[in-house]
């Protein structure tokens, strides 16, 4: 259990800045996901932590004591992503690597290998195992030694979805058991905020914001973070005290510093989520809703996502949940807001939404999970 | 260590003068001899190449009847020493000179060479690659040519270098068939005159033609996956079916089993029966059968301790060093036997005179020689280790002396031992170093064989003879086993 602090983490490679002055604090006994799009430097960043690789400025803190050796003297294990197990070692040999002459006896391989589920395992050899147990003994290896941290480079990211659920909540339930900080690194927004205590958000070798992930995900930094953690609907809008109005109308902003200043810009863009999008028949009697035209209809089993044209030609996403009454395609709705929406100053120097292969290219952008 | 044959021969090259060895040079025999050195390279590889995968696919990818007797009968000639096969057409075929038979004999001795790896790769290879490229439309002939091929490339390629070298140093068979190829002039040379400038301005230029041929090589090699799949179960590759056409392939292979095979076990038979008849002999077999392994064993020994850095690091650090060091380690290679044996005198004698006469610098030439051999086997079986493996390992806390003895040691090993099997069986054929470089009075089963068929006591070389074919053999098989074509599991 213990802390670890970055600051300013650079690490390049040749004329390549994987790492551009990072900073991170993963609080003690916590998991932390670090998330981002591939090749935004989350592995560089692991293998920095764990020493695989030298930094070439900023500082590595681990209980405030900096670290620098080589990989054996940081006792930081590592779980890769393909588990990487000794291939000429049994299980149990493979668990026991780590440990020293006194704790292989002292019946830890066992305990972790319970931890895991795979009590009884001990004799088998890797290539009998599936995938899926393969990365639980990766996870055991590296618990066995009781290290300060554990660092987990996409694990289950080779596996199929039903196994990689199952597996997640086992590998968070055996880190809280032990009582591990953790660091976990993947692209998958779902994983990262379902099962972490904090999210870091890593773009282009910088973090960008870290915090619990409700935070992350209904307060994002940026334009490209809301896009990036989850489905957005991203509207152009001008600010009039603590109302934005938008092409759905107008809508509450939330009290944030930023909205502040979008309020000082006047001009701004703000962000919705789908689900805060409420459709409904077009009402006998027009109530002032924004009419719509449903383009699209996205089953994905307990909710959809609708996609709508607005009546200025604006392209919005909804959710409605499963169960609610089906929408047909090319008939009209009405649109409701609920909520508050966040508002940052339409201003080019700020990352907008235009950012390379992970938003659309317009101001209306949703991604699909 | 290598590198102690080049700088002898720079030497003494260099002490010569530039105008000497242009004379040397500019001559209608240099030319011929070039030209039927390099003809002879470019026959026997082409003739190693067909033999050596088509029977490599034959045994792996297809439902041959008796796969894994093939399998071992493709292997074995490797234990046949070039000169005994030589010797044993010679005797039993008239007329049997010339450049023709000189490649018929090295061809026949030396496609195991290819034969080995191709096979080792074509068991080894993802049947996925292949099965992708049949769903696109391509039929068998095109997926083999653009995709099976393409992943064995680097196993042919360097059989088909080995086998290059090899001819290009080859001294006995040559010899024996009375073909002039560099290295039997060479040996004239030296043998002949008290001065040596023209047999070290042609060994110079058998090392600059060898650079070439290296250096083509590694101008061609294209970057492709180094390591090991993780993960995931391997399945057995494709195979398959020859129905009318299996018996025509047994044919073909027998016939070429028989020609390599057959005819030096039928002619040693022959001569056999008289050899072993004649009172003491046996005595003197056993001794000199000892200190063929010893000598064999101290060789293979010292390889293989100088080729796990070199190979270890050729897998590891790729980068333009690492390439010219591992190239530079093959130079020896090509050099004849003779130039090696005499260099090693030369530094025994001025530079470490206690190592002179001593078994350690029979050991150091072989080492010289064999080194190529050791490293490819070495850097090929670090492949098998991926390094994650020991990053893992050194984030556990273990050193990175702890990580070499408990993960890359043991996962590389089986490599290492096919390798050191390799370096042995070639010590224990090895004629011309041991010859010149034995300790006074120590006879090996090689040396007594050339001893007696010089004076033309063929009868009394048969025993030696069969006895080296029979003790290079065993890792002959060795290394057939370890090469996958044995396995039962590969053969439903």
């Amino acid at each position: 259990m213990s802390e670890l602090r970055l600051h300013g983490v650079t690490k390049r490679y040749g004329r390549v800045t994987a790492l551009k002055g990072a900073d991170l604090t993963v609080p003690s006994g916590s998991l932390t996901a670090v998330l981002g799009p591939s090749g935004c430097g989350k592995t560089t960043l692991l293998r920095c932590v764990a020493g695989f690789e030298r930094i070439d400025a900023g500082e590595i803190l681990l209980d405030g004591r900096r670290v620098t050796g080589p990989p054996q003297r940081r006792r930081i294990a590592v779980v890769p992503q393909e588990g990487a197990l000794f291939p000429h070692l049994s299980v149990a040999a493979n668990v026991a690597y780590g440990l020293d002459r006194v704790s292989r006896r002292s019946g830890r391989v066992d305990e972790v290998l319970a931890l895991v589920g795979l009590d009884g395992y001990g004799d088998r050899m890797p290539h009998q195992l599936s995938g899926g147990q393969q990365q639980r003994v990766a996870v055991a290896r590296a618990l066995a030694p009781r290290p300060p941290l554990v660092l987990l480079d996409e694990p289950f990211s080779a596996l199929d979805a039903s196994l990689r659920t199952e597996l997640r909540n086992d590998i968070r339930e055996a880190l809280r058991a032990d009582g591990s900080t953790a660091i976990l690194v993947t692209h998958d927004q779902g994983e990262a905020l379902s099962i972490a205590d904090q999210v870091a958000v890593l773009r282009a070798g910088t973090v960008v914001q870290s915090g619990p992930p409700t935070e992350i995900y209904r307060n994002p930094a940026d334009p490209w973070t809301a896009t990036f953690v989850g489905d957005a609907v991203l509207l152009p809008a001008t600010i009039d005290g603590r109302v934005a109005h938008t092409a759905l109308g107008r809508v509450q902003l939330a009290s944030t510093d930023d909205a502040q200043t979008a309020a000082d810009a006047k001009t701004a863009t703000v962000l919705l989520r789908p689900e805060q999008l409420r459709i409904a028949p077009v009402p006998a009697i027009p109530n002032g809703a924004m009419n719509a035209t449903v383009l699209r209809h996205e089953f994905h089993g307990h909710d959809a996502l609708v996609a709508l044209r607005l009546a200025d030609g604006t392209r919005v996403t909804a959710r409605v949940l499963d169960g609610v009454e089906p929408v047909s395609v090319g008939s009209d709705v009405v649109v409701n807001v609920d909520g508050v929406a966040r508002a940052w100053p339409a201003d080019p120097a700020t990352p907008g939404p235009r950012e390379p292969s992970t938003a659309p290219s317009t101001g209306t952008g949703h991604r699909s999970g | 260590m290598a590198l102690i044959p080049l700088i002898y021969l720079a030497v003494r090259t260099g002490e010569a003068g530039v105008a000497r060895v242009i004379e040397e040079l500019w001559t209608a025999r240099v030319a011929g001899l070039a030209l039927r050195s390099l003809g002879l390279a470019v026959v026997v590889t082409a003739g190693c190449l067909v033999l050596g995968v088509g029977s490599a696919f034959l045994v792996t990818r297809t439902d041959l009847p008796a796969r894994r007797l093939f399998g071992v009968l493709a292997s074995l000639p490797l234990a046949i020493p070039t000169y005994i096969a030589a010797f044993a057409w010679i005797s039993t075929v008239d007329r049997f000179e010339g450049f023709w038979p000189a490649a018929l004999v090295l061809m026949l001795c030396s496609y195991p060479y290819i034969f080995l790896p191709v096979a080792a790769a074509l068991a080894g290879t993802d049947p996925a690659q292949e099965e992708v490229s049949r769903s696109l439309g391509h039929g068998a002939w095109r997926t083999f040519t653009g995709v099976t091929l393409r992943q064995i490339r680097p196993a042919i390629a360097g059989g088909a270098l080995l086998v290059a070298l090899y001819v290009l140093s080859d001294f006995g068979a040559v010899s024996i068939v009375r073909t002039d190829t560099f290295t039997r002039a060479i040996f004239i040379s030296f043998d002949l005159g008290f001065d040596r400038t023209g047999a070290l301005v042609l060994s110079s230029l058998l090392v600059a033609i060898t650079v070439l041929l290296l250096t083509t090589e590694t101008v061609t090699r294209r970057r492709g996956a180094r390591y090991a799949q993780l993960g995931g179960a391997r399945r057995a590759p494709i195979q398959l079916r020859l129905s009318w056409a299996r018996w025509p392939a047994v044919a073909a292979l027998a016939g070429v089993a028989l020609l390599a095979l057959g005819v030096p076990a039928l002619s040693l038979a022959q001569r056999m029966v008289a050899g072993v008849s004649r009172p003491g002999t046996l005595g003197e077999v056993a001794t000199a059968a000892g200190n063929s392994l010893l000598l064999s064993l101290a060789g293979a020994a010292l390889t293989m301790l100088l080729a796990l850095p070199l190979g270890l690091l050729t897998a590891r650090v790729p980068g333009p060093l690492t390439t010219a060091l591992e190239r530079l380690s093959y130079l020896p290679h090509a050099l004849p036997g003779v130039v090696i044996g005499l260099s090693l005198v030369f530094f025994g004698i001025n530079v470490a005179f206690p190592l002179y006469q001593s078994v350690w610098l029979l050991a150091l030439a072989y080492a010289a020689l064999f080194l190529p051999l050791a490293v490819a086997a070495v850097a090929g079986a670090a492949g098998q280790a991926p390094p994650i493996l020991e990053e893992v390992a050194r984030s556990l806390g273990r050193g990175p002396l702890t990580v070499l003895r408990t993960i890359t040691l043991p996962l590389t090993l089986p490599g290492v031992g096919a390798g050191a099997a390799l370096v042995f069986l070639t010590c224990m054929k090895e004629l011309p170093a041991t010859l010149l470089l034995r300790p006074t009075g120590t006879d090996t089963l090689a040396t007594e064989l050339w001893t007696n068929t010089t004076v033309g006591a063929y009868a009394a070389a048969a025993p030696y003879a069969a006895l080296l074919v029979i003790l290079s053999s065993v890792p002959t098989w060795l290394l057939a086993a370890r090469s996958g074509i044995l396995d039962k599991e590969g053969a439903t």
